[in-house]
């Protein structure tokens, strides 16, 4: 057996090549074959656009800030502990929750496709995705980090997270000084999303 | 070798652009496409890894030139044709073809979306055996980083970890092997570990000694040093 080919004359080059053309295009076919139900493409549009996003990850960022015991039990199992908060499924069936600490911050980057935690964060942004991303947040994340305007200090070690397999990585960002007395709702409003996948850090209360 | 999708460590991009703020799809294509794919993929004709693969196995030069939804939309009209959802002559008859066939009972109704993607496809497997190495093991990645079952076939060993030495940092348990299943081999599940590898096992300009790349790597990737 060998892996198949698929050379310029594969099955999707008889499709528009314009693709928004190209989408209405196969979904007029596979709805006239019976094999989409429309319906069902708008109720997935709406999960993603209005139900889930990065505020689900900020809770339970939050949450790890402020209760020992869940922090020590995202830590030693998210997806168990997530999915107490009622956060699981699709791209995210297996979490592990790495922490910013004082000696090293955490980036999390998929340099074979574009794996992102899904039910914690969302959509995933452009860059993300991007080519440039992918290449170099692996070889030279300090310059990554310095263009998304994150420099760290020079005896802080950074590990990288190339999620190769199923298991989905959340960074827990250090809390922020000056939050001392925050509720979590408070401290949730501190998290970044891009603080969560380690590209940034946490913003800090306005005095 | 890998396949151009393998990016990690490759020169010559530049800088990555953040978006702070965006958080919704950029185009209102890119949630249709989702979306279809989604739909199509609760038809039950091929898994996660076989619909990666199908990405991955584009023309090196559409896969270069296609924006990440439109390598998603070719590998999909791809894979439809070839597991026998739809024929070629559906695509090249669209515009004529007006015979609209009833709702089949494989297709994913609007009513079980959220229990779908609530439910998602682990990919964990009761244990298959012992696992072979423990947290604090030192490991090297295989030096070739190529499907060993099927030539040229889909693998989730990164290039630029091939032939590297690393340790165990921990172990995620069975998981289901992607070399396999994605080619309809078989799920055949294998311990999987997250190992640390030294930026200077990996770059020969690692930009700090103190930094770390850790994959998610499957143990037949893996052989144990001395």
């Amino acid at each position: 057996m060998e892996s198949s080919e698929n050379g310029p004359e594969s099955a999707h080059s008889h499709l528009p090549p314009d693709p928004e053309l190209r989408v209405k295009a196969l979904e007029e076919i596979l709805v006239r074959k019976g094999l989409v139900d429309p319906a069902a493409l708008d109720a997935i549009i709406d999960m993603y656009q209005n139900r889930v996003g990065p505020r689900n990850g900020a809770r339970v960022v939050a949450r790890a800030w402020s209760d020992p015991d869940f922090r020590n039990a995202l830590l030693a199992d998210a997806s168990d502990a997530i999915a107490g908060m009622g956060y699981a499924g699709r791209q995210g069936e297996h979490v592990t929750a790495v922490e910013n600490t004082r000696d090293t911050h955490n980036i999390v980057v998929c340099t074979l496709c574009s794996c992102y935690p899904w039910p914690l964060l969302g959509i995933p942004p452009g860059w993300y995705k991007s080519d440039e991303y992918r290449a170099r947040a692996v070889r030279e994340p300090r310059k990554v980090l310095a263009e998304f305007g994150v420099t760290l200090p020079k005896d802080k070690a950074v590990r990288v997270w190339d999620s190769t397999a199923e298991m989905r990585y959340i960074v827990i960002p250090e809390r922020p000084p000056g939050s001392t007395g925050l509720d979590q709702e408070a401290l949730a409003e501190l998290v970044t999303r891009d603080s969560m996948i380690g590209t940034g850090l946490p913003m800090e209360p306005q005095r | 070798m890998t396949r151009i999708h393998d990016m990690g460590g490759r020169f010559g991009y530049g800088a990555v652009l953040p978006d702070p703020d965006g958080t919704a799809f950029e185009e209102s294509w890119h949630a249709r496409a989702l979306a279809l794919t989604l739909a199509a993929g609760a038809l039950g004709r091929w898994n996660l890894d076989m619909s990666r693969h199908a990405r991955e196995r584009l023309h090196p030069r559409e896969h270069a030139r296609f924006s990440y939804f439109e390598k998603w939309l070719a590998a999909l009209a791809n894979l439809l044709v070839e597991t026998g959802a739809l024929e070629i002559g559906d695509l090249l008859h669209r515009a004529s073809d007006r015979t609209a066939q009833a709702l089949s009972s494989h297709a994913l109704k609007s009513e079980d979306v959220s229990a779908l993607l609530g439910r998602g496809s682990p990919t964990t497997r009761d244990r298959q055996g012992w696992a072979r190495f423990s947290v604090g093991d030192s490991v090297r990645a295989c030096r070739l980083a190529e499907n060993r079952l099927v030539p040229g076939g889909h693998t989730r060993l990164p290039a630029y970890a091939a032939g590297a030495s690393g340790r165990v940092l921990c172990r995620h348990g069975f998981h289901v092997f992607p070399d396999s299943n994605a080619h309809g081999l078989g799920e055949a599940p294998q311990p999987l570990y997250a190992v640390a590898f030294p930026a200077a096992e990996l770059w020969v300009n690692p930009e700090h000694p103190h930094d770390e790349v850790v994959l998610d790597l499957w143990e037949s990737y893996l052989e144990p040093v001395q």
